[in-house]
């Protein structure tokens, strides 16, 4: 990438580059020890007659970033989805098995599936921002949650959500404009910060950089090592560097089963199944 | 721009100088006279019903558009009573149709499953292919009996002295009975359309408001019928146009009388009801050309109403930023 292509606000590290992040790396205790913020246990999901997941028993350990990786197809999707419910919208579907949000069920009868997704968070593969303005899409989250009182509360929120999704400085003085003036990588913080608005503990993103030039996915990307310090963040992507770059724990599905789970250097530098190698290393996929 | 893609509009409309086919170019001709014939035929229509209209105008100027009277044999003609009839109408129409449309395609589109879905909406769209005579026959025999006597009887013994638009005898046949009839009529093309712009709302659109906590509720109403829209004000024009234009029906049981009342219970008489009621019998010039000069005053009207429907669209689009 050319030097000058960057622009002067990004940091002057990538996060995998940087020492102190190899180190921290190194020092990552396994999954299971760490306090977990989404457990999934013998979860199967099924389209209809199609089962898309088979079994998944996972642990998301809380403020760090996990990546989950695997061939198109594989339900990572489908279990991102599961986790906020998102599938309910689909005739037909069914599940067995359970998945907890901080030891509760995201599943049980009564549960209030809009809290649930106040509290999970989710950024999707295409930029689907409001044909609204800028300022409308961030304080559309709190306001359908009640979660302000007064304009100038709601004017503080949607700057320090702009601000954490590092589009503040971009946008602040077109904030009126519609956000569909936005270029696609500022249309993705854009979601992100929409959906950091309502103060979710847990972020999902689903492939959030596919659709966007190398710049934007490495504003994305700095962006996510900077929210996983106070966010729960699982992402999906179809980009090996990126699950190296970005990831503390990687997630291998392959065919709607989780072949490995492990610490991302691990997982990358010396796999446990030869699946996982398989795919790494390119041989499938 | 050098967009290839708008690459002079003149270069992909007459025929191409390349002599290698001959097809092809019959082909561009035949198709530019299809185009190009459509706004000619309009020119034409306006063109002939203008001079038809034309001694009238010289005859009543302003005073045929602001005149109340309207008496063939004093050869008074005055057009209010029949612009008035049209357009109150046709609007009370669109504010009885509207609500009923969108709410119904809300129901069909959001919350009815499909096995009650299909059937309504089948249901809805074989009322868009009753002959306009037949509702006409139903509005005589069923809605005008059903309105004198459940609605504007008690509606007026009760309020008739307090609220104008109540007041009067209650005769069934009504400025209230032709709202109604166009209102049933338009609603099958206001529901469509709505229907067909709600389900064309991206499923991201609507994912975006549920994975940030809205309720369906919430996620209908600000996200996917703001993002339709355009679409919805689009249809209600489309109906309104059908409203102002319905003849048959609507001469069957608004009474055909040319007064302009304050009481939705007084009959009124509309544009298209004294053309198609009048013109046959019309004796004299001057009475054929002021009737002409009603259906001049009747395209006109939805001529403005068309264009500032596009207008409103427009509008509304830019808002959203599409
Ligand atoms: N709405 C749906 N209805 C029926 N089957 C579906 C639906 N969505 C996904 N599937 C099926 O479920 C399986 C898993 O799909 P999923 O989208 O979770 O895969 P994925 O790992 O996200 O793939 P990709 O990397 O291509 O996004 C696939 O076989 C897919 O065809
Ligand atoms: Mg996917």
């Amino acid at each position: 990438m050319n030097a000058e292509l960057q622009p002067s606000t990004m940091a002057p590290h990538r996060p995998s580059r940087s020492p102190g992040a190899e180190a921290e790396a190194s020092a990552l205790p396994p999954a299971r020890e760490l306090e977990s913020a989404v457990e999934a246990t013998d979860f199967s999901f099924w389209y209809g007659s199609n089962q898309a997941l088979d079994s998944i028993s996972l642990t998301v350990p809380a403020r760090k970033v996990t990546a989950l990786i695997g061939p198109s197809g594989c339900g990572k999707s489908t279990f991102l989805r599961s986790i906020n419910r998102m599938n309910d919208l689909i005739p037909g579907i069914r599940h067995e098995g359970d998945i907890t949000l901080h030891g509760d069920s995201v599943y049980r009868n009564d549960r209030d599936v809009v809290q649930l997704r106040k509290s999970v968070g989710m950024v999707f593969q295409k930029s689907n921002p409001f044909p609204k303005s800028i300022y409308q899409n961030v304080a559309y989250g709190p306001k359908v949650n009640r979660l302000v009182r007064g304009r100038a509360e709601m004017d503080e929120l949607v700057e320090r959500s702009l601000r954490r999704a590092a589009l503040w400085d971009e946008v602040k003085d077109r904030l009126d404009s519609s956000a569909l003036g936005l270029s696609g990588g500022q249309q993705q913080r854009l979601c992100i910060a929409r959906a950091l608005a309502v103060s979710p503990e847990v972020i999902l993103m689903d492939e959030p950089a596919s659709a966007l030039d190398p710049v934007a996915t490495q504003k994305i990307e700095e962006l996510i090592y900077e929210l996983k310090h106070e966010y729960t963040i699982l992402i999906v992507t179809h980009n090996m560097q990126q699950a190296a770059r970005v990831s503390d724990y990687t997630a291998f599905f392959y065919m709607g089963r989780l072949i490995e789970m492990g610490r991302t250097q691990q997982l990358f530098t010396n796999p446990h199944e030869e699946q996982t190698e398989a795919y790494i290393t390119g041989r499938f996929g | 721009m050098a967009n290839p893609a708008d690459g002079g509009l003149m270069a992909r409309l007459l025929p191409s100088r390349s002599k290698g086919n001959v097809q092809d170019q019959f082909y561009r001709l035949a198709l530019l006279l299809f185009g190009v014939s459509i706004p000619l035929l309009f020119l034409f229509i306006v063109l002939r019903i203008g001079t038809e209209a034309w001694p009238a105008m010289e005859a009543f100027g302003w005073g045929f558009i602001t005149g109340t009277e309207w008496n063939p044999v004093l050869r008074e003609f005055g057009a209010l009573p029949f612009i008035f009839g049209t357009v109150v109408s046709s609007v009370l129409a669109l504010m009885i149709a509207l609500p009923l449309s969108v709410g119904l395609a809300i129901f069909l589109t959001e919350l009815a499953p499909r096995w009650l879905a299909a059937p309504i909406a089948f249901a809805t769209e074989l009322l868009a292919a009753i002959p306009s005579v037949v509702y006409g026959l139903w509005g005589i025999f069923v809605l005008v009996p059903w309105l004198r006597f459940t609605i504007q009887e008690p509606l007026s013994r009760h309020f008739g002295d307090v609220i104008p638009i109540f007041e009067g005898p209650a005769y069934g046949f009504s400025m209230m009975a032709g709202a109604v009839i166009l209102s049933i009529m338009i609603i099958p093309f206001i529901s469509a359309v709505t229907r067909e712009v709600l389900t064309a709302v991206p499923r991201d659109q609507r994912e975006a408001a549920l994975a940030l906590g809205a309720t369906r509720w919430e996620m209908t109403w600000q996200v996917a019928l703001p993002y339709a829209l355009p679409g919805i004000i689009g249809g209600a024009i489309l109906g309104l146009g059908r409203a102002l234009g319905e003849t048959m029906a609507i001469t069957m049981v608004i009474g055909n009388r040319p007064d302009i009342a304050a009481s939705l219970f007084a009959p009124g008489y509309t544009m298209a009801s004294v053309l198609a009621n009048e013109f046959a019998e019309a004796t004299g010039a001057l009475y054929l050309s002021a009737l002409m000069e009603i259906a001049l005053i009747l395209f006109g009207i939805t001529i403005v109403v068309n264009i500032f429907a596009q207008l409103l669209v427009w509008r509304v689009a830019k808002r959203g930023g599409r």
